[in-house]
């Protein structure tokens, strides 16, 4: 919301400087994100009277005498060729700041600070100035526009400081207004908290207006579509005379970066800034009947608005229609078949509040937005909308520029003209919220500041809430704002004194996510964290066919765009992604981790809250491969106080030879593999990347309590044991078989494999370290005799021999 | 006997001027004093001593072992300081040479960020509850009084999946699922993911929040500045002040917005806090009585406060990261730097 200074100056009398308010509009919650000084660019640009001005041969210069009153009497030479004696215009001085202009003497291509020159010999002491030159268009000053010189009035004082002049001392608030505000969209809605916050009263504008009698013909309005439309408002104006405007109308709109049309269309947009109610003028002699009906579109139906764009329409767009089409898109832009021309000379004002979801889907499913889509999608209220065509009708008059007809329209299915919102509040209760004791006559003070009726008798206040406030509601928010103005740095620190003691902390889940990341960071692994969702095309880089589960993502409606477009069903294209990232920008080695949600739709698409399931996803590449990381995967068995065991495994995207099943007590719970030479070779990989993930929720269920096991009082005994077996022959089938064949048989580690001629072709040595852990008795004279149990379970089972 | 002692007197002193290591020193201490050694064969052959020398001689005897022990351990300190410094010398390393790479991992600093956050607030009571990352717009938008007509929503720009489900917008959302299946006294916090349709250096279509949400008999607006002010000065430093200013969540009446003072310049006004001495943190503010009313809780009874921050704004602040792209691209050089 952008309010200047020199307009908010005619509502309340501001007698601080623009940052002592910007300070105080962010005390009471209007956040000035920019403070813009409109001249902050200009100075030393005084009024100047050329009083001597003669040509100098052969050129288009002048050699002129200006005088500058006190600052004294420059030669000055100008090339603008509307300079002669007598004329005043803004005479930049030697030191002076002004834009330079381009060759077109209009476009802005820097800031100049004027030097004492000399043209063809002539020695020049300043400039005198065009408009663009000090960054005043036509709009903002009479002749601002003009190429040549800015003429200034012959009233004006030699030596003054043009700024004022000019209206360049102004200042542009562009201030933060909160979605519950939508009445400080206005300059007159920040005005009044300006004269809350400064302890003045608001003077509000001028909304009287003389209606002419006649035997003027009614114009009917019917709202057809009452939920889209709760109130219409219409005025019939007639012998209008298109005109300009006058200045201070077009500087008003200049000011707030809108141009200035026609005085008709001007006033609509006048009340647009100053109410923030937007408004629309129809050409009455374009509408078929005299009839206005606000309905919802057919469907098919089209209409092209002001601005030229056409646009079918459905049954959900607003439009405002005649007898027969549609004249406007309700609440957006009217439309081109009854826009105000020169010589239009009746006009329908219209004033209505519509729907703000309706505006708001209309203009974005046509993708038409404009000032007044803009404030209706912030909600405008039934209550301005009757101010703001009494402020049209008052313009009118005032501009002297039609005669304001009898004829009114009023149309509301909701509003009530009379009914004023009345509140009764507990003091206390307002107190007991806050926390502090805010005294009964500063409350009502405040609340009267904020136009609030109040009274207080004894607890109880009773407040008539002013009626372009809808966003009042309860007493939390008459606390909100009688705080706002007492002063936030009032509110003093405690510590819930008279809260009930509770016991914090973390669930016994989040205690075992916190363990397992430690343990990871223990492990020399990075943390990361991507995004949840990717695109199908991640799901391509990994081969994942057609059918797989996980191509049945869930997909966003309205994605950022096609990279980010579904949820995502595994962690690994991400995890595979980030190690690509890494190895691209010369990383070249890396140990990764994320802990994070995968979707799981029930249906497609999806209309039940899908399964959100934790995953753990590792992803190594560089010095470290498929067992570094299997290392880690068994400590986190470790951890859950159980064992993973793995089996051979096939995934589309890892090497068939190099990747396992991770079970545990006999369930998959997860993979781990080396991404399959073709895949890597797509990615441009040129180091091995090993990539796993678990079901973290199913390793889990499988965690068991950790309890103490006595320490048995006769010692560990090892042996080892080297065996030659087929190639095939897996390390797990041979642990496990010497697992079963005794019950004190603790630990099973493989410590060396062989290949080569001394087993024989299609053998293998493997040699084991075997522990036995005694119960309740020593275990050294039955050792032998274990290790023969296991010898021939193993030449039974597996044809093993010991080597 | 006499004779034989001064010998082996004489002897000892020849000895123990040629003894140059420690081991060489133990087998000559052995040779005299050792069990066997030459001074206790002197004792033994006492028994052939006529009884009267016996005394006379048994003190020159043992004055001799007294002698030689005291020599013998002088010497072997004298000896032992000289190993040492020659071993010293020969084990001295170039202390600056580089040290070796243990490499460990490191937490994200989300993960940083949510922990101290959370030990702070548990410390205070706080229980931790995840809810959903899809969500419905009853829990994200109109439990928490913001109907489908309501201005508030433009304020955030929801990815949906379906008309209505939605990725959460704000971890707000499972302050509903926590009060419709808890009674005062509650005290929650509530991290995890949430997702807007926005993405520049300092937005990111995927973020964390941190909520927390009190509700209880008696909870005011002092209460929530003094929780507040103890956060801020945990997570930020303990000369951190807080701020409040008005704002405006649908959820919470009154709002406010809470600004830190400026821990890198102390509130002088600096690049960090863009001259102006504070810095955003967070968004909090009174739980509205319609957010309590539709969770089954009496606001007449019970007042609360919530408050919702930006993990990923804190951890911005707290380490000095300027763009928050950094943060999910999982670049090891960024990572490795998380230790803490």
């Amino acid at each position: 919301m952008k309010a200047p200074l020199s307009w908010l100056k005619d509502y309340v009398d501001i007698d601080v400087t623009a940052e002592e308010l910007q300070k105080k509009l962010f005390s009471c919650g209007f956040e000035v994100e920019e403070l813009i000084d409109i001249g902050k660019d200009i100075s030393g640009v005084v009024v100047g009277e050329v009083i001597e001005c003669e040509p100098v041969p052969e050129t288009h210069l002048h050699v002129c005498k200006v005088d500058c009153g006190e600052k004294g009497i420059f030669q000055i030479c100008c090339g603008a060729d509307n300079v002669k004696k007598g004329i005043k215009a803004p005479c930049a001085l030697v030191g002076a700041t002004v834009y330079a202009t381009a060759k077109d003497h209009v476009t802005v291509e820097g800031v100049v600070t004027i030097k004492k020159g000399k043209l063809r010999g002539i020695e020049s002491f300043g400039m005198l100035c065009s408009g663009a030159e000090l960054g005043v268009n036509g709009d903002m000053f009479e002749g601002g526009d003009y190429c040549g010189l800015l003429l200034l009035p012959q009233s004006c004082k030699n030596g003054e400081d043009v700024k004022h002049i000019l209206g360049l001392d102004d200042y542009i608030f562009d201030i933060s207004v909160t979605a519950n505000r939508p009445d400080c969209q206005s300059i007159l809605g920040i005005a009044r908290e300006v004269a809350a916050v400064l302890g003045k009263k608001v003077k509000e504008p001028d909304y009287k207006f003389k209606t002419v009698k006649g035997k003027d013909e009614k114009i009917k309005v019917s709202i057809l579509a009452p939920e889209l439309c709760p109130r219409y408002i219409g005025h019939y104006v007639k012998d209008v005379k298109i005109a300009p405007s006058p200045q201070w109308l077009k500087k008003k709109l200049a000011l707030c970066g809108l141009r200035s049309i026609n005085n008709v269309v001007d006033i609509t947009n006048f009340i647009l800034l100053e109410l923030g109610q937007p408004m629309h003028a129809f050409d009455l002699r374009s509408l078929t009947g005299r009839e206005i009906v606000v309905r919802r579109a057919k469907n098919g139906e089209k209409i092209t608005t002001l601005d030229g764009n056409k646009f079918d329409l459905n049954s959900e767009n607003l439009v405002i229609c005649d007898g027969q089409k549609p004249c406007a898109l309700a609440g957006i832009m009217g439309g081109l078949n009854s826009e105000i021309e020169d010589d239009t000379k009746e006009v329908f004002f219209e004033s209505a509040k519509f729907a703000r979801d309706s505006v708001r889907k209309t203009a974005r499913a046509l993708g038409q937005h404009s000032d007044s889509s803009a404030l209706f999608e912030k909600g405008v209220n039934e209550y301005t909308a009757e101010k703001a065509i009494c402020r049209a009708l008052n313009l009118i008059c005032a501009l002297n520029c039609g005669t304001v007809t009898e004829v009114h329209a009023d149309e509301t299915t909701t509003y009530s003209r009379t009914n004023e919102k009345n509140m009764t509040v507990s003091v206390a209760k307002i107190n007991a919220l806050l926390g502090i004791t805010v005294p009964a006559a500063e409350m009502v003070k405040i609340l009267k500041s904020l136009n609030f009726k109040a009274e207080v008798n004894g607890d109880e206040m009773r407040l008539v809430v002013p009626r372009y406030r809808e966003d009042i509601d309860g007493y939390p928010d008459i606390a909100e704002e009688i705080i706002r103005f007492y002063g936030y740095d009032r509110i003093n620190g405690t510590f819930m004194p008279s809260a009930a003691i509770t016991n914090g902390g973390y669930s016994e889940e989040q205690k075992a996510e916190n363990k397992l990341k430690s343990l990871l960071v223990a492990k020399g692994l990075y943390e990361i964290s991507t995004y949840s969702f990717y695109s199908q095309k991640d799901l391509d880089m990994l081969h994942i066919p057609a059918d797989a589960p996980e191509r049945k993502t869930i997909k966003i409606l309205n994605p950022i765009s096609e990279d980010l477009s579904v949820m995502r069903t595994t962690l690994a294209p991400s995890m595979v992604n980030t190690a690509v990232r890494n190895l691209r920008r010369g990383n070249m080695e890396g140990k990764l981790f994320e802990l994070a949600k995968i979707y799981i739709a029930d249906e497609l698409p999806v209309k039940n809250f899908p399964e959100e399931k934790q995953v753990l996803a590792l992803g190594m590449w560089g010095k470290y491969g498929f067992f570094e990381m299997k290392g880690v995967t068994e400590s986190i068995a470790a951890a859950i106080n159980n064992k993973f065991d793995y089996e051979p495994f096939e995934k589309p995207f890892l090497h068939p030879g190099i990747t396992a099943k991770i079970l545990c007590e006999g369930e998959e719970i997860g993979y781990l593999g080396m991404l399959s030479p073709a895949v890597a070779q797509e990615l441009a990989l040129d180091r091995a990347v090993v990539v796993a993930e678990i079901d973290y929720e199913k390793m889990q269920s499988h965690a068991k309590p950790f309890k103490y096991a006595p320490l048995s009082k006769f010692p560990e005994i090892t042996r080892d044991l080297a065996l030659t077996c087929d190639r095939e022959t897996t390390c797990a089938e041979i642990e496990k078989e010497i697992y079963s064949a005794c019950k004190f048989v603790s630990a099973v580690k493989l410590f060396d494999v062989y290949v080569g001629e001394q087993v024989g072709a299609g053998k293998k040595s493997m040699a084991f370290k075997i522990t036995f852990t005694p119960k309740d008795e020593a275990l050294e004279e039955r050792i032998d005799g274990f290790i023969k149990k296991i010898l021939n379970n193993l030449k039974f089972k597996l044809n093993i021999e010991l080597r | 006997m006499k004779d034989k002692i001064k010998e082996i007197e004489e002897q000892i002193n020849a000895a123990v001027s040629d003894i140059q290591t420690s081991k060489n020193l133990m087998e000559i201490k052995m040779k005299f004093l050792g069990k066997t050694g030459e001074i206790s064969a002197l004792m033994k052959n006492m028994r052939d001593v006529p009884a009267e020398e016996r005394p006379s001689l048994g003190k020159i005897l043992n004055a001799l072992r007294q002698r030689a022990e005291e020599r013998f351990a002088s010497l072997e300190e004298k000896i032992k300081k000289a190993e040492l410094k020659k071993r010293y010398a020969e084990e001295k390393i170039d202390v600056t040479l580089p040290g070796k790479d243990m490499p460990d991992g490191a937490y994200h600093p989300n993960t940083l960020v949510r922990q101290e956050l959370i030990s702070i607030f548990s410390g205070m009571g706080f229980e931790v509850f995840e809810g959903p990352e899809i969500e419905n717009d009853y829990y994200n938008f109109t439990a928490l009084n913001t109907p489908a007509d309501h201005p508030a929503r433009d304020m955030q720009d929801t990815f949906y999946l379906s008309p209505d489900l939605l990725l959460r917008t704000q971890t707000s959302a499972g302050q509903i699922r926590v009060m419709e299946n808890k009674k005062p006294p509650i005290k929650i916090l509530s991290p995890g993911k949430v997702y807007r349709s926005d993405d520049d250096a300092t937005h990111s279509p995927m973020f964390s929040q941190m909520e927390g949400l009190v509700v209880d008999k008696g909870i005011t607006l002092c209460d929530l500045k003094g929780m507040l002010d103890e956060f801020a000065k945990k997570i930020f430093g303990s000369g951190v002040k807080t701020r409040l200013r008005p704002s405006y969540f649908p959820f919470t009446e009154p709002s406010v917005e809470v600004d830190v003072s400026c821990f890198e310049c102390g509130g002088k006004g600096c690049r960090l806090c863009k001259g102006t001495g504070w810095i955003e943190v967070l968004g909090a503010g009174m739980v509205n009585r319609r957010v309590l009313e539709g969770c089954g809780i009496d606001p007449d009874v019970y007042t609360g406060f919530a408050f919702g921050m930006g993990i990923e704004r804190i951890a911005m602040l707290k380490y000095g990261i300027n763009n928050m792209k950094l943060l999910f691209e999982g670049d090891v050089r960024f990572l490795k730097q998380f230790k803490g």
